[in-house]
């Protein structure tokens, strides 16, 4: 008969050499049979290097593998592993055990979307609105069509937005901020930091059609500039600025 | 309905003033101050309404200022007065786009410039106005 291996049978390195072990606390909650979350601990043995996703992966693979967990890339980029990690929105992949200075970890689904099954949740509103603010070039003419040149750009121009193409929606700032937190109508972070995206976009000539989406009462003027997006952004995004210099060209300070 | 339907954060997340620095504590402090300053204002148009009763209405109702809690509360409507005004221009430039740092490359650790010291030094002259304008007040009120 095949033997259950055990983390300390396996040669993974964390089993090998791990001479710390923390204590994983996963919510669980399904909607369709639970009343309210509860948590499951976990004892995982980790390295300096180990992340919380993969402490999660090992609960996985060793003690239960229903946990429900959405994630793809490991490196921060295909934006799925976004959660609440002690009490902070974070991604899973990119946040170190070691960086949380706690022999405690908690993980929760993030806050402001609704849950699918403990730690995943849905992401139709925030790809709604990031379409709604028209994530593309608007213009009448094409490079693409044969007898029209290439539309350049220069270095100085690109510097204006190259900042907000960073976004890889995974949601972090949206689940952060304050006015989500008691308003799911909110166009929120996300998307306003791409209608500044493309608004700044030297090539791009939908800005009116931009602004006018988002001048309205669930729009960009529910932005108190309170900055939490902004500070957990895993890539640099800043959508507080974006947002605050978006409100620039709408107020008249920029044209 | 199920609070987990849309589980959002809820007024609880929204005041928790405690994870994201200074800046969602200034926000915080910004909310409760503007409230603060309404129900001030109401009741202000109140208390002035006593006009209407004459000289003695008058005296009467300014006594109740004349009171240590009377005293205190004034004190505490300086502060928010102070603070809402100072943190108010420093939102109000925000909100134009004026000192949230330019846009760049960013580079790990991708510290977000709208989050800069212009600011955080506009959230503490704020709040350490408004306490030198509570102490003063205090001295004024409980010095006569
Ligand atoms: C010169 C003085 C003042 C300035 C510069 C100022 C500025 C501001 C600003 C910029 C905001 C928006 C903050 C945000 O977006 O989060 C605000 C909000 C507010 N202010 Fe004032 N304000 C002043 C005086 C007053 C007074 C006298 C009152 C009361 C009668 C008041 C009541 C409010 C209220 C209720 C809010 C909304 C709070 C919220 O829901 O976040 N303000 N103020
Ligand atoms: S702006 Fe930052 S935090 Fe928000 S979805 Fe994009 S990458 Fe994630
Ligand atoms: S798994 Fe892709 S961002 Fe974390």
């Amino acid at each position: 008969m095949a033997q259950t291996p055990s983390i300390a049978e396996e040669k993974t390195s964390s089993a090998v050499s791990s001479s710390k072990s923390i204590t994983l606390r996963i919510a669980r909650f399904n909607p369709q049979k639970d009343s309210d979350t509860s948590f499951m601990e976990f004892k995982v043995p980790v390295e300096k290097w180990t992340t919380v996703l993969e402490a999660i992966l090992d609960v996985k693979k060793h003690f239960d593998h229903s946990v429900a967990v959405r994630y793809s890339c490991r490196q921060a980029t295909c934006g799925s592993c976004g959660m609440v990690i002690n009490g902070k929105p974070r991604l899973a992949c990119f946040t170190k055990i070691s960086e949380l200075n706690s022999d405690t970890v908690t993980v929760e689904p993030m806050h402001n979307f609704p849950i699918i099954r403990d730690l995943a949740v849905r992401f139709d509103r925030l790809f709604n609105s990031h379409h709604k603010v028209k994530p593309y070039l608007i213009r009448d003419d094409t490079d693409v069509s044969s007898d029209t040149k290439e539309i350049l750009q220069s270095p100085e121009e690109l510097e204006q937005f190259i900042q907000f193409s960073n976004c890889i929606k995974c949601g972090l700032c949206n689940s952060a901020c304050p006015t989500m937190a008691t308003d799911s109508s909110f166009v929120g972070p996300q998307a306003l930091a791409q209608a500044y995206r493309y608004v700044a976009d030297s090539r791009d000539k939908g800005k009116d059609n931009r602004l006018k989406i988002i001048d309205e009462s669930h729009g960009i003027w529910r932005c108190h500039f309170a900055g939490s997006c902004s500070q957990v952004c895993p890539k640099g995004v800043d959508p507080a600025m974006g947002i605050q210099l978006l409100r620039g060209y709408m107020l008249g300070f920029r044209s | 309905m199920n609070p987990h339907d849309e589980h959002k954060e809820g007024i609880g997340g929204m005041a928790n003033p405690g994870r994201y620095g200074i800046e969602r504590i200034a926000y915080w402090l910004m909310r409760l101050t503007g409230l603060g300053l309404l129900g001030y204002f109401i009741a202000h148009i109140y208390e002035t309404s006593n006009i209407l009763r004459g000289q003695v209405g008058w005296d009467e109702f300014l006594d109740l200022t004349q009171t240590t809690e009377g005293h205190l509360f004034l004190t505490l409507v300086i502060g928010m007065c102070v603070f809402h005004t100072v943190n108010g221009i420093r939102v109000m430039l925000g909100h134009g786009g004026i000192g949230v740092g330019k846009p760049a490359r960013p580079d790990y650790p991708y510290l977000p410039a709208s989050q800069n010291s212009q600011h955080k030094i506009g959230i503490y002259s704020a709040i350490v106005l408004a306490a030198i304008a509570m102490v003063y007040g205090m001295a004024v009120m409980f010095g006569e």
